[in-house]
């Protein structure tokens, strides 16, 4: 590839040594920065991060030292302060903080106790998807190698917890509910956990990446930091390609090289010397782009003046074979399941949308089922707790918009791909046989 | 060994509020006994001072916790659209082929049950196909017979 210089900085010197490892990563000056920040003031490092402009990777991209800074003083508020780490990642196209978690765990964690030093902090706890048996391991043994090293623990506890299987509880309101032992169903904001999130009390809701990203911009300097990137979007982003590609996988890149280069570059391009139909840029959450629409800087302003957004970094290549009713039956399918059914115009949208794209795949459905697919998706916009259903409606609404010759052409006679599509029949679990003969109970 | 009872009271000391330990506990539970049955539901509930009912909410809210009995291995093939576009229902039908049950379903030896499920968060390494929570990677319908047979083998 090198069309440019990529130095890595989350992932930083993992493919050289298994920094999975405490003694690899203090040879490496592992848990300095932290040494570093326990040095400064907490607002001291709250500046750091204001210059560094780092924002969110978990998918909102708001400004890590902004959300610090709403934490109230202790003096403000007397309930202790909570840093909970998002780890739940669960959107479809993005596993970049399962690589993180399993590779460079101490970073992680070492960002982690930058940032409770910060927020003023002695509890974390980290909020692990259930299915992540990997990076679960990882993240244990990494602390295990640290337990009684009170010199890099000082008098903070880190508790990991695992979640059991919801899309939902990565939107951190879900997230604390989950955490508090309920069902993982979204809370009304305001108020927003800064104020009011674990317990009631003054809470951070940092995702993976971001934290391990703390340790490099101390070390560096926010300022030096911000330097790396593009203006708004500085730094690096560990990017998930996946789909229709020779080579997918985690690739560290700072903000500002192109889709093109991303996914024929990095990604090796799409295999057969098929041709490039469409990208979903970051997580199936977001608006699709053409084949023509990639030479965009894969930077948050760049993708949003496109019209779409840079969400959790998981870049979907989809060649030429894919039906794409078929694309928006499955990803329909999938917000359906997912939808923890609190607000009705997602409980009941996300189902709607679902039946009348199934309708349009068998060739059953009328031009104005078409017209209104589109009336639902915007019924669901802006009306509930959450982004979910309002994504899973904006995704939708982006293929029929885009493509919508071929929706036309599913009016007549169905599908026109045939069967060729490598969506064609998928099982989604919402559709799922479920009336399994009961097995003996296991000794 | 350990009672259930006094795992999840370790659990439970590890949270500033013992509710927190609900999910623990119920994953406690279903390790021990392999899926949640109402007498396992009546353990937890008593163990975390809640009722039964609320503990079923809670695990149906859930697709990890087995409400229904499963089989001494559970292999579960992601069909979301990373894994979908390479070939991943061509996957789950070589595992319906090989154990000889539908998606959902249990073997009737009680070796496996095979499920789908959604995005696992291993999209660059399509199609992955956890089994006993495990991640196989690139998983191709020609590696499907060979998984099936390490099952047996180690049933």
């Amino acid at each position: 590839m090198a069309t440019r210089e990529i130095r890595p900085i989350v992932l930083g010197g993992a493919d050289e040594r298994d920094l999975a490892k405490l003694a690899p990563y203090e040879e490496i000056g592992g848990y300095q920065a932290l040494v570093k920040a326990r040095g400064m003031t907490p607002q001291g490092i709250v500046d750091e991060l204001l210059a560094s402009n780092l924002r969110g990777r978990g998918g909102a991209f708001f400004a890590t030292g902004r959300k610090w800074s709403f934490i109230p003083k202790p003096d403000q508020n007397p309930n202790p302060h909570y840093l909970v780490v998002n780890a739940d990642e669960s959107e479809p196209g993005s596993f970049k903080d399962n690589e993180i978690l399993t590779r460079v765990p101490h970073r992680f964690i070492e960002g982690c106790l930058i940032t409770a030093h910060a927020v003023e902090s002695k509890h974390i706890f980290v909020y692990i998807r259930g299915e992540y048996t990997g990076p679960f391991e990882a993240l244990r043994d990494a602390l295990e190698e640290i337990r009684g090293r009170t010199d890099i623990l000082g008098e903070v506890t880190i508790v990991v917890h695992r979640g059991a299987g919801a899309y939902i509880c990565g939107e951190e309101t879900a997230l604390l509910e989950s955490l508090e032992g309920k069902r993982g169903q979204p809370r009304s904001k305001p108020p927003f956990p800064a104020i009011s999130g674990l317990y009631a009390s003054p809470t951070v809701v940092n995702n993976v990446e971001t934290m391990a990203t703390v340790p490099p911009i101390v070390e560096l300097g926010g300022a030096e930091y911000a330097k790396l990137g593009v203006e708004n979007s500085t730094g690096t982003r560990v990017v998930s390609l996946s789909g229709n590609l020779e080579r997918g996988g985690n690739y560290e890149v700072p903000h500002g090289i192109t889709l093109r280069e991303l996914i024929y570059d990095l990604g090796g391009g799409i295999p057969g010397g098929r041709a490039l139909k469409a990208v979903i840029p970051g997580g199936s959450s977001t608006v699709i782009l053409t084949a023509d629409e990639i030479d965009v800087s894969y930077d948050y302003d760049s993708l949003v003046q496109v019209g779409t957004a840079m969400g959790s970094a998981g870049v979907i290549a989809i060649d030429d074979r894919c039906c794409m009713v078929q694309l928006g039956v499955r990803v329909s399918e999938f917000y359906e399941h997912e939808s923890c059914g609190k607000c009705t115009p997602c409980r009941e949208g996300t189902r709607w949308m679902t039946q009348i794209l199934r309708k349009l795949e068998a060739g059953e459905a009328t031009e104005p089922e078409l017209d209104l697919l589109l009336d639902v998706c915007d019924r669901i916009n802006g009306k509930c707790l959450c982004p979910l259903g309002e994504t899973a409606a904006m995704a939708v609404a982006s293929y029929v918009a885009k493509f919508r010759e071929e929706f036309v052409a599913h009016l007549d006679g169905g599908c026109p791909f045939g069967g060729a599509s490598p969506l064609d029949h998928v099982l989604a679990p919402v559709a799922q046989h479920s009336h399994s003969p009961v097995a003996e109970v296991p000794a | 060994m350990t009672s259930l009872y006094e795992e999840i009271q370790d659990v439970k000391a590890q949270y500033p509020d013992a509710h927190s330990a609900t999910l623990p506990a119920l994953r406690l539970a279903q390790e021990r006994y392999g899926w949640l049955s109402p007498e396992a539901f009546r353990e937890v509930a008593e163990a975390l001072e809640e009722s039964p009912a609320y503990c079923m909410a809670v695990a149906s809210f859930y697709d990890m916790y087995h409400l229904q009995p499963v089989g001494r291995h559970l292999v579960e093939v992601c069909t979301n659209i990373s894994c979908a576009l390479v070939g991943a229902q061509q996957v789950l039908e070589a595992f319906e082929g090989e154990l000889g049950v539908r998606a959902g379903e249990t073997t009737e030896d009680g070796l496996a049950t095979l499920r789908t499920v959604e995005c696992l968060g291993g999209c660059g390494w399509a199609t992955i196909v956890s089994v006993d929570h495990r991640y196989r990677t690139h998983v191709q319908p020609g590696d499907v017979a060979a998984i099936v047979e390490e099952l047996r083998g180690d049933a």
